[in-house]
């Protein structure tokens, strides 16, 4: 008896041990825990170090496999794989007029761009062909140059939707052409003052009538006071037709990226949430997007958790304040979002895949991967699962991962905004008798 | 005239070491009254006034530290009681400042109240500070 009971502390003892303070944590899923709020005098950062690849690759599970299909790219953020099986890839970076308001915006200015690649953003939309489905994309060519930090991207019949940093806009297209037929139209300008989080992630309806864009806050807690922030930290609906806008759902901080669920329809972001609270909080999420609903940013995080840095402080904006569906862990930076198919096999057929940019504002340094979060029943269920690791090594890191695309025909296709590279991840050996399944 | 320059004769503040000293003065005065603005309005931009104020203070109480710390050193100047109390309240001053301006790096009223209590307590040691310097007349050196 009284071994017994020795042995299970002792066990527990050497599990704590083990485990160390972090992975006490429950990070993920739809009840984190959320500790306490901590801020030191300075906040905790450790900055990615960027390295070239060389002979190194990106690490997948057993039965895939992984190669870049286009490198020297002009930091390519999001992609989109077309019917014909064409990839589009919307390539720059925007921002970088923020106004200096304060010392400290020199300073965060500096070290967050150590981590970032210095190529100049490309400002354009290149086009990746693979002429003989062999999974070499040996064509290349740009479809459109000349725009202002293009980021989501979207087609809708023959209208192929792009969200730059201060507008959404439109082109023709046509099945097969290489190169946008003419100068795109303007379908609404969208919020770019100050633009501090400028990423305008993009998806249409399922009946093609309107666009989404989700619009990211113009600060990390409204420290430029509330007044810019009109119009920001929203997904906007916008009428295709017309380019007439309306709040879809707001209270979210940074949502970077927006996918429809197939089947139902359902409207997902995932979303990034507000820093310098401690290297275990705010979690990022990811979440269905529910018409008319408050999800907390800047007053509470979580549902209602107060975050009292904001003033004038809004008590009752806190109650309104509904929780996220899933939590992906604090600081991961979650950049793309893509649903499942079944051509990815099995194991990941049912499910969201989803590009974590990694982390500045914690000393151990999370995300920097692209995970899979198994759905059931059209709800997230289980814990994330390593998809794509191996961006990180001896302290050096040579790839940030940002949108990520399923291809139906079963490949993922991953941007890398680091080395500035596009991956594709395919099965190794598509069983045979699993096309004849699919089909059913 | 030769013997009232020697040994006993007193040395006043060079004109730069009180311009840097001093200078300090309306600068932390200016982020105290901006810290005290931001706490009742909840103007962001007196938060920003008041960061930049310190930033600007912290440059000439540095300034004035380094000043101070190599006339100290000098062989040809002699050291006393008022002149070590008055580097050492110098010293807390920037150390206690440099805190403050980290303190106002953060975001938005997690500033406060730690902002304004640092602010007040800066401005007092600056004060106390330049009065040490400005009354604390050096024994003169003989040359």
């Amino acid at each position: 008896m009284i071994l017994t009971r020795l042995a299970i502390i002792a066990t527990g003892a050497a599990l704590l041990a083990a485990c160390g303070s972090d992975r006490d944590v429950v990070e993920y899923g739809s009840n984190p825990d959320l500790p306490e709020q901590q801020r030191g005098l300075l906040p905790n950062m450790t900055i990615a170090d960027p390295a070239g690849w060389g002979d190194r690759r990106p690490v997948v599970p057993a039965g895939f496999t992984i190669t870049p299909i286009a490198t020297d790219l002009k930091i390519p953020r999001q992609t989109l794989v077309l019917p014909n099986g064409d990839i589009l890839v919307t390539e720059g970076k925007g921002g970088g007029n923020t106004p200096v308001m304060r010392p400290k915006d020199l300073l965060v200015g500096y070290f967050l761009g150590k981590g970032t690649s210095s190529v100049k953003g490309g400002d354009r939309i290149t086009l990746l062909r693979d002429v003989n489905r062999d999974g070499v994309y040996e064509q290349r060519a740009i479809f459109a140059e000349n725009l202002n930090a293009p980021y989501g991207i979207a087609l809708v019949g023959n209208r192929l939707y792009v969200a730059n940093q201060d507008a959404l806009i439109r082109f023709d297209y046509r099945p097969g052409q290489i190169r946008a037929s003419g100068p795109p139209v303007t379908v609404t300008p969208l919020p770019a003052a100050i633009n501090h989080h400028w990423t305008k992630s993009l998806a249409a309806s399922p009946d093609g009538r309107s666009l989404y864009v989700g619009i990211g806050s113009n600060s990390n807690i409204g420290e430029r006071g509330m007044a810019v922030e009109e119009g920001r930290a929203l997904v906007l609906q916008i009428d295709a037709e017309t380019g007439a806008s309306r709040r879809f759902a707001t209270g979210l901080r940074n949502p970077t990226a927006l996918a429809i669920q197939p089947g139902i329809g359902q409207l997902w972001a995932v979303v990034n949430e507000r820093d310098e609270l401690g290297p275990n909080l705010v979690p990022d999420y990811l979440t269905s997007v529910r018409q008319g609903a408050f999800y907390g940013w800047p007053y509470s995080y979580w549902g209602a958790n107060p975050d009292r840095r904001v003033r004038p402080f809004k008590e009752n904006m806190v109650k309104r304040a509904v929780r996220p569906d899933y939590a992906l862990g604090s600081h991961r930076a979650p950049l793309g979002l893509s649903f499942s198919a079944p051509a990815m096999g099995d194991r990941f057929a049912n499910g969201a895949f989803i590009g974590l940019h990694g982390s500045w504002n914690r000393e151990v340094q999370v995300g920097y991967k692209v995970v899979f979060v198994p759905f059931r029943s059209g709800r997230p269920a289980g814990a994330p699962v390593d998809f794509i690791t191996g961006f990180q090594a001896d302290g050096k890191t040579f790839g940030r991962p940002v949108g990520v695309t399923v291809d139906p025909r079963g490949a993922l296709i991953v941007a890398d905004d680091l080395s500035n590279t596009v991956w594709r991840v395919t099965r190794v050996r598509p069983p045979a008798p699993a096309r004849t399944a699919e089909l059913d | 005239m030769a013997s009232a320059r020697h040994g006993s004769a007193r040395r006043i503040i060079h004109p730069v070491h009180a311009v840097l000293l001093a200078s300090s003065l309306p600068l932390f005065l200016g982020a105290l009254l901006s810290d005290w603005a931001y706490s009742s309005t909840y103007l962001v931009q007196w938060l920003n006034f008041a960061s930049w104020l310190i930033a600007g203070a912290l440059i000439f109480v540095g300034a004035a530290l380094l000043w101070a710390a190599i006339d100290f050193f000098r062989a040809d100047l002699a050291r006393d009681r008022a002149t070590v109390l008055s580097i050492l309240v110098l010293l807390t001053t920037f150390v206690l400042a440099f805190i403050n301006a980290l303190v106002h790096a953060k975001d938005g009223w997690a500033t406060m109240p730690a902002g304004l209590i640092l602010s007040v307590l800066v401005f007092v040691l600056a004060l106390f500070a330049t009065w040490l310097g400005f009354s604390t007349l050096r024994a003169g050196a003989t040359r």
